[in-house]
């Protein structure tokens, strides 16, 4: 019998934590991308906390958006977007459902938590950022597996589920957004074309790719170069990546069957596949690619809207 | 970050502190009874093996197995929260790695007398919310009941299953300098620390392995959640179904909310909060995503005041309104009763030996501390003139808090207290300063005594049981007697070990 409460918990506890791997990613992604353009350019950092959802506190906080201060508020600080941060509340969460979970579920969470007290503020240089990234990636990957390995598939794994998949699929969403936005210099929104890119475009969704680790899984399955539309279209359409947008849907699906009184959750979820699944994106990408995912995001909220007034205390 | 912690701890000896061993012959605990060792450089036959394993490792090597400890208890999360200004903060529970040996013969004995103990408490508190037997035989004077505090008149006439009230005890023992048990006091409301004497086994035995292997046989203290959880199932008023047993905590803020979690995961129940229950029907009903399901036993946390706002204390955000009426009407079972710390009073104490002869015509097995009661003139006047040598002690006060320990205050302080006393007489009793028994502990620089209790869990329903052992609580700072995690105690591993 798992308690509203407990499954509000748990829920939230499996979005942090995804929300903190793939803050992680990206962070990582962005700083090797950089790695890879000429010395002058220089990057849009503020995108990286529109594309965490934090431009607000971060704007209020730093006139300007620098590598260092971006890190910083992205890594260490005490704000609810750095990874120090989240981190903390997906051990609050577990800390408090501590009944349900398996006890080295919840030290791997308290591991993950300490390490990141203790090392994300060197994360600020590049030199030790990247190893600080990798252990907190290869951790959240441990977690994963330690809980798909020993965790009953009861109501209580169900919710890690439904938040994992919500949070990955509103991600993606994100992440796909940075190509969409004004990363490189030269691409400069919604409406523009193309061509005008310039040079390092390909680098740019080569990494997106890199940063869902989709690379690899993309050279097999789509067979062609990189090309935006391709990327988009296997992040956002694939029904067959564990990253993708609708792959995740999907398995929110499959998830929503074994919960009780799932009736407005599953409608609206089916409206989310509609909408994801209709995007046609070679149009989108020549204009309303922005749009398009706006309006992804909205439903995904909206999923995660439905879920709470369901299942949650109210 | 165990190399640098290490480090740090060993940088500040010097080569001849970290090379040195334990010396038990200049070990020493002055007039008091040390658990380890008889006279200096010879060890009790129980703490041989301890003792004579501490000195085959130099004092470096045991401070690698104490980073080794501390590491363990921050991984495995094992915390309690302190109150302050600041706000509530998680802290890493304090271990002292040395263990504590208690002889089998000599627990069993303990273990008897516990047992003894809470099956006459109950035997009393059923009496006293019932017939009142106790007071027309003029054992206990009713007055004394009556104004208690923790009294409620709201409980009359209720017999719980059983006749029990308190099924969980947490009761705190001390040796004195003969190294003799004595009962400090019985704590019946929500006693706690249970699972910090679980915690510190396995912290132990990561610590320790060898000597679980070759030294000792120790007995094990793993079965505490099933026997919890058996308790809590007896006391189902739903005999054909599979209880539904809940542990109701006060919340994350509370300090003791590791404890119920642990409890709670380690028997398999839920965790619950005020407001994930919910009174229908007069039966309590938890609220899961399948919607309402009944509860039938509440393993509750939460202090009698606050269970329930439609009957005891309206303010109250942690309990639930119907709750008390759910359990009189008997569709829902709470452990300990409501009413059950009528008996966990400083002053009732002090009839706890009357109270065992009078309901089982037995002698005690565990005696008290001897104890002057300021409600009785003679003795009032004693405690008055010789308050600099005594400890006194509010009725219903606990965790240390308000009591004055003669010998280490101050004249204001003394003052304060006998003016307290002559005021409120009913609330006061006092006890001589007992010398406490010591135990090593390992300190930065070398192995040093300290002081000791035991808070050993008893539960009763159809039957009942002792834990093997208890929560050993140990004052770090030297000479203290304050072993309270709150005030700075630390803790031991304690080890019932078979003679043989």
């Amino acid at each position: 019998m798992l308690l509203s409460r407990v499954a509000e918990r748990v829920y939230w506890q499996a979005r942090y934590l995804e929300r903190v791997e793939n803050t992680a990613r990206l962070l990582n992604v962005f700083s090797t991308l950089m790695l890879d353009l000429p010395s002058k350019t220089k990057l849009g950092w503020h995108s990286l906390v529109e594309i965490t959802g934090s431009s607000e506190a971060f704007d209020k906080k730093y006139k300007q958006a620098q590598e260092r201060s971006v890190m910083r508020f992205l890594l260490a600080e005490d704000n609810g977007h750095s990874i120090s941060a989240m981190l903390a509340m997906a051990r609050e969460n577990s800390r408090t459902t501590r009944e349900v979970m398996p006890t080295e579920a919840f030290e791997q969470i308290n591991y993950l938590y300490h390490y990141a007290k203790e090392n994300a503020v060197k994360g600020e240089k590049r030199g030790p950022r990247h190893e600080f990234l990798e252990e907190i990636i290869t951790g959240c990957q441990q977690l994963s597996g330690l809980m798909s390995g020993t965790i009953s598939r009861d109501d209580t794994y169900n919710f890690l589920l439904l938040g994992r998949g919500v949070e990955r699929a509103d991600m993606t969403t994100r992440i796909v957004d940075v190509g969409s936005g004004d990363l490189l210099p030269g691409i400069t929104g919604d409406n523009s074309e193309v061509e005008v890119a310039g040079p390092y475009e390909n680098i740019m969704w080569m990494n997106i790719l890199r940063s869902l680790s989709a690379y690899q899984m993309y050279r097999q399955h789509v067979q062609d170069i990189v090309n935006p539309e391709d990327v988009v279209e296997f992040l956002i359409q694939d029904e067959n990546f564990p990253r993708a947008v609708v792959y995740n849907l999907n398995e929110l699906k499959v998830i929503l069957k074994q919960l009780p009184r799932n009736g407005t959750v599953s409608t609206q979820l089916n409206k989310a596949l509609r909408v994801v699944r209709g995007g046609e994106i070679d149009k989108l990408l020549v204009v309303g690619l922005f749009d398009y995912i706006d309006v992804m995001q909205v439903e995904i909220a909206s999923i995660h809207q439905k879920i709470a007034a369901t299942w949650f205390l109210n | 970050m165990r190399a640098v912690a290490l480090f740090d701890k060993l940088s500040v000896l010097t080569f001849k502190e970290a090379t040195m061993r334990v010396n038990w012959k200049t070990y020493n605990p002055g007039k008091f009874f040390d658990e380890i060792i008889s006279t200096p450089g010879y060890a009790r036959k129980p703490a041989r093996g301890l003792a004579s394993y501490l000195r085959s490792l130099t004092h470096a090597e045991l401070l690698e197995k104490k980073t080794a400890a501390d590491l363990a208890i921050k991984t495995m999360g094992i915390s309690f929260t302190v109150y302050s200004d600041a706000g509530n903060i998680d802290r890493e529970w304090p271990f002292d790695i040395i263990p504590r040996i208690i002889a089998e013969k000599e627990w069993d004995k303990t273990s008897l007398g516990l047992q003894q103990r809470l099956r006459a408490i109950n035997c009393f508190i059923n009496d006293i919310y019932n017939d009142q037997k106790i007071f027309r035989d003029k054992i206990v004077p009713k007055e004394l009941i009556l104004d208690s505090g923790n009294f409620r008149k709201e409980c009359m006439g209720i017999k719980p299953r059983f006749g029990v009230w308190a099924h969980i005890c947490g009761s705190d023992l001390i040796k004195d300098g003969n190294g003799d048990f004595f009962v400090l006091e019985d704590n019946l409301r929500v006693p706690s620390g249970v699972s910090y004497m679980l915690e510190n086994r396995r912290v132990a035995k990561r610590v320790f392995p060898e000597l679980f292997e070759d030294a000792y046989n120790i007995r094990p203290i793993t079965e505490y959640p099933a026997q919890l959880f058996d308790t809590l199932a007896a006391i189902s008023p739903r005999r054909n179904k599979y209880p539904e047993v809940v542990v109701l905590t006060p919340g994350v803020y509370n300090s003791a909310y590791f404890e119920h979690s642990f409890l709670a995961q380690r028997m398999g129940a839920e965790l619950v909060e005020g407001n994930d229950l919910v009174v229908e029907n007069e039966k309590v009903y938890m609220k899961t995503i399948d919607g309402l399901s009944q509860v039938d036993v509440i393993y509750r946390r939460i202090d009698d005041e606050f269970i329930d706002p439609s009957v005891f204390n309206k303010d109250s955000l942690l309990g639930v309104s119907g709750l008390f009426n759910a359990w009189v009407k008997g569709n829902v079972a709470l452990a300990n009763a409501p009413g059950a710390g009528v008996a966990d009073d400083k002053i009732i104490y002090t009839y706890i030996p009357q109270i065992i002869k009078y309901y089982l015509d037995e002698d005690p097995i565990l005696p008290n501390v001897t104890s002057f009661l300021c409600i009785d003139k003679k003795q009032c006047q004693h405690v008055l003139e010789n308050l600099d040598k005594l400890v006194v002690k509010p009725a219903n006060e606990s965790g240390g808090y308000g009591m004055l320990i003669g010998p280490q205050a101050s004249k204001k302080e003394l003052d304060e207290f006998a003016r307290r006393i002559k005021a409120d007489p009913r609330n006061y009793m006092a006890q001589p300063l007992i010398s406490l028994s010591t135990v090593p502990i390992l300190g930065d620089r070398v192995v040093e005594p300290r002081h000791v209790d035991l808070r050993p869990f008893v539960l009763q329903a159809d039957k009942s049981y002792v834990t093997a052992g208890g929560l050993t609580r140990v004052a770090m700072v030297k000479g203290s007697y304050i072993v309270n995690s709150s005030q700075g105690g630390g803790s031991k591993d304690t080890w019932i070990v078979s003679d043989d």
